[in-house]
């Protein structure tokens, strides 16, 4: 029982690192129809960014937990720009153009800043200072560590912020416009160039947050670390319903909670195996997703 | 449409032409009026020119990149040539780096002293990123391409493994420094190791865990995508069980793997009191750390997959008592090695990396065990270097007396080496206990 709950935390530590990634591809499929394959490498930029500042940064302020804070605001910054400059320079030229277009740009730029960022990073792995002195919370049996307290109450704080943001602001009214019917919210005055530029800064921001939330817990960043959990991430999204933000929170949590049984009930070899299993039988039963709504087509 | 053909015969204007043939003879030259027949390819003329205008830049561009190889491929031909293929970067990287160092170091000697057979030894270095199919490809490259006459590399086993057929087909010796894989120099009579092996290296720590510290019940998490660790998990499962130990439980993660805390809860909840990990160092640092989290305080084993400065910064303190089989100690007294140690410090002492781990000792060793053979052929010839090393007896390297068995690997004492590391990341290894054969 004790080693059960012990899986379940580990299972949503994981999860909720998911869903923050998940939750960047979902946006940007709700408003564009676009995968963006580059996502899971703007989570490896942010746990890059969040490596070289905190160098910089780390010791500057009397707190740790105001350092961790400093270092991953500005590492999202740093990653919304990104996702702004690759918006307005890989993608809104092609906007009009078929959307294989999009999607082969988004393979393009994805293995791009993979490859550059062996190029200026190195290839080797680096290790993640440590921002926040480790220290243990025994709670009967099981065993947490402040960092993975830090590290959870981050990543759901984060997700109600997003929440309200879409939900109960103008902007964010505009964005459900725009995802609704791109034409129509252009013609009732919405900017949408700038509505979906706003889309993939906010994505950008929360796998930059993922990235840096990952290292506090997991030191060993590399410039490919973004691949697996790029794909997985993107199953996360398509399995709660791709373009739903609960869908892409809840999904997060059934891949990590999933994965984590699998390697630690039966073998850790069919770990990614059981992930894309998953994937496979929910879309078959759903195919648009377990909170998706199935579109209807008019013939 | 044959008026651009007009122009003087350019490059561009053949290579127009040739493309336009190539497209089929639907736009025949001797059609009288060709613009009224739109090309089957490309329908209008502008078109047709960016896209002959991108060919010819990719053109250039590959021919630019092609010529820049060609100038790092020219070299004196009296040279010897050794080809090394490692993983320079990568999850493995500092084992081909510390081996790149220690042949490096061995080739310098060797041609300060005049070299061999009257001419100088040169390394031709390939990075495999510790990829098992790059591996292959790499060396492949350094025999067919560089004709080199040897070839030394790599540590990972399954890396070895898959380079080792390569070599053997070409009838290209190959010295492998580290991998401790007993299939490896299966692979053929060309493929030979400076090291031990694993069924030894399981039976050493397999003794330690038993006779030193006393242990009763060990769990094993091993990588399944590596060679090294599946054969030395096996070999240590073997003979602790023989010895009276019972494994609680044996489960398995991925190299490349980030979270390890599902297969940590599960080996916690059978509270064994140790835990054997054969893996690399990037794997194994991140598993200390996460293991120490959960609140497992047992002694971590490893082996010389352990061996690595890198291992240190990632793991900290989570490592502190942890013990590991190894090729040799920093600290064994023997002269031979207090002077590599030395030398090494020296050369190194720049790149902050002042002591030589077991991979740049064995890489040294390599190195001056392939020169020694080519000296006693009298001849660089692959096949004579071949026949010289595999009578290669009680050659004094620095980890050791080294002779090759009949199935060409080394027979050799290893060490155990417990881990002590500080609250910056400044590690070293402090030397237990060696085994003999």
């Amino acid at each position: 029982m004790e080693s059960f709950l012990q899986q379940l935390i580990n299972g949503i530590s994981l999860g909720s690192i998911y869903a923050l990634v998940a939750l960047g591809y979902t946006m940007v499929y709700g408003v564009l129809r676009l995968i963006n394959f580059a996502h899971g490498d703007v989570y490896m930029l942010g746990a890059y960014f969040g490596f070289y500042l905190s160098r910089i940064l780390q010791g500057r302020t009397p707190y740790h937990l105001l350092d961790a804070a400093l270092v991953m605001f500005l590492s999202m910054l740093g990653c919304a720009i990104c996702g702004l400059l690759m918006e307005r320079f890989a993608y809104r030229p092609v906007r009009r153009a078929s959307r294989l277009t999009m999607l082969i740009i988004a393979i393009g730029l994805s293995l791009l800043i993979e490859n550059a960022g062996q190029l200026i990073f190195g290839a080797n792995p680096k290790f993640f200072p440590q921002l926040i002195p480790e220290s243990h919370i025994k709670l009967g049996g099981l065993m947490l560590t402040n960092q993975q307290v830090i590290v959870l109450l981050t990543a759901v704080t984060l997700m109600i912020l997003l929440n309200l943001f879409i939900y109960r602001s103008r902007t964010g009214k505009a964005m459900r416009a725009v995802s609704f019917n791109m034409d129509a919210a252009k013609l009732m005055g919405i900017d949408t160039d700038r509505i979906i530029a706003l889309t993939f800064a906010l994505g950008s921001a929360l796998a930059a947050a993922g990235g840096i939330l990952v290292s506090i817990n997991i030191p060993g960043i590399d410039p490919l670390m973004g691949v697996m959990t790029g794909l997985k991430a993107f199953v996360a999204a398509v399995l709660g319903g791709i373009g739903n933000i609960f869908g892409a929170v809840l999904g997060g949590l059934i891949l990590g909670l999933a994965e984590v049984m699998v390697a630690g009930y039966g073998s850790s070899t069919y770990r990614d195996a059981i992930a894309f299993l998953i994937l496979i039988v929910i879309l078959l039963f759903k195919p648009a997703g377990l909170l998706g709504k199935g579109a209807v087509e008019k013939v | 449409m044959a008026a651009p053909l007009g122009a003087p015969e350019t490059a561009e204007g053949s290579l127009k032409e040739s493309i336009r043939l190539r497209a089929g003879n639907f736009a025949n030259t001797s059609d009288p009026n060709p613009k009224q027949r739109p090309h089957m390819f490309f329908p209008n003329q502008k078109k047709r020119r960016n896209v002959v205008s991108v060919l010819l830049a990719t053109a250039f561009l590959s021919g630019l990149i092609a010529c820049n190889k060609k100038d790092s491929a020219n070299q004196s031909s009296n040279d010897i040539l050794i080809g090394h293929y490692g993983s320079l970067t990568g999850a493995t990287a500092t084992f081909g780096q510390s081996a790149q160092k220690g042949i490096e170091m061995a080739i310098d000697a060797i041609n300060a002293s005049g070299g061999v057979l009257g001419r100088k030894l040169k390394v031709i270095v390939e990075d495999d990123q510790g990829k098992p199919e790059e591996a292959q490809t790499v060396a492949t490259k350094l025999i067919s391409k560089d004709r080199v006459v040897a070839l030394l590399g790599e540590i990972a086993s399954s890396n070895s493994l898959a380079a080792a057929p390569v070599a053997q087909a070409s009838r290209i010796p190959m010295i492998s420094p580290g991998s401790t894989n007993p299939k490896v120099t299966q692979v053929g009579d060309y493929i030979f190791r400076v090291c031990f092996i694993d069924p030894f290296q399981g039976l050493v720590m397999a003794k330690f865990a038993t006779n030193t510290l006393k242990l009763k019940n060990v769990a094993v998490l091993r990588d399944i995508k590596s060679d090294y660790s599946v054969g030395l998990a096996n070999f240590f499962v073997e003979n602790f069980g023989k010895m009276g130990g019972a494994i609680v439980t044996d489960v398995s993660y991925s190299q490349g793997d980030k979270d390890f805390t599902a297969q940590l809860t599960a080996i916690k909840a059978k509270h064994p009191d140790g835990i054997f990990i054969p893996g690399y160092y990037t794997e194994v640092g991140l598993i200390a750390l996460q293991a120490r989290k959960l609140g497992i305080t047992v002694t971590l084993l490893g082996g010389d997959g352990w061996d690595s400065s890198d291992l240190w910064k990632i793991g900290g303190t989570a490592l502190n008592g942890c013990y590991y089989s190894n090729h040799y100690s920093v600290d064994d007294p023997s002269p031979i090695l207090r002077k590599f140690v030395a030398d090494f410090t020296e050369r190194y002492r720049k790149t902050g990396d002042t002591i030589p781990d077991a991979m740049a000792a064995l890489g040294y060793d390599a190195a001056l065990i392939l020169a020694d053979a080519m000296k006693r052929a009298n001849s660089a010839q692959p096949d004579s270097v071949r026949l010289a090393l595999a009578q290669t007896k009680g050659f004094m390297g620095v980890t050791g007396s080294i002779s090759l068995d009949e199935h060409r690997d080394a027979v050799k004492p290893a060490v155990v080496l417990e881990v002590k590391v500080d609250e910056k990341g400044n590690g070293r290894n402090v030397f237990k206990e060696s085994v003999s054969p």
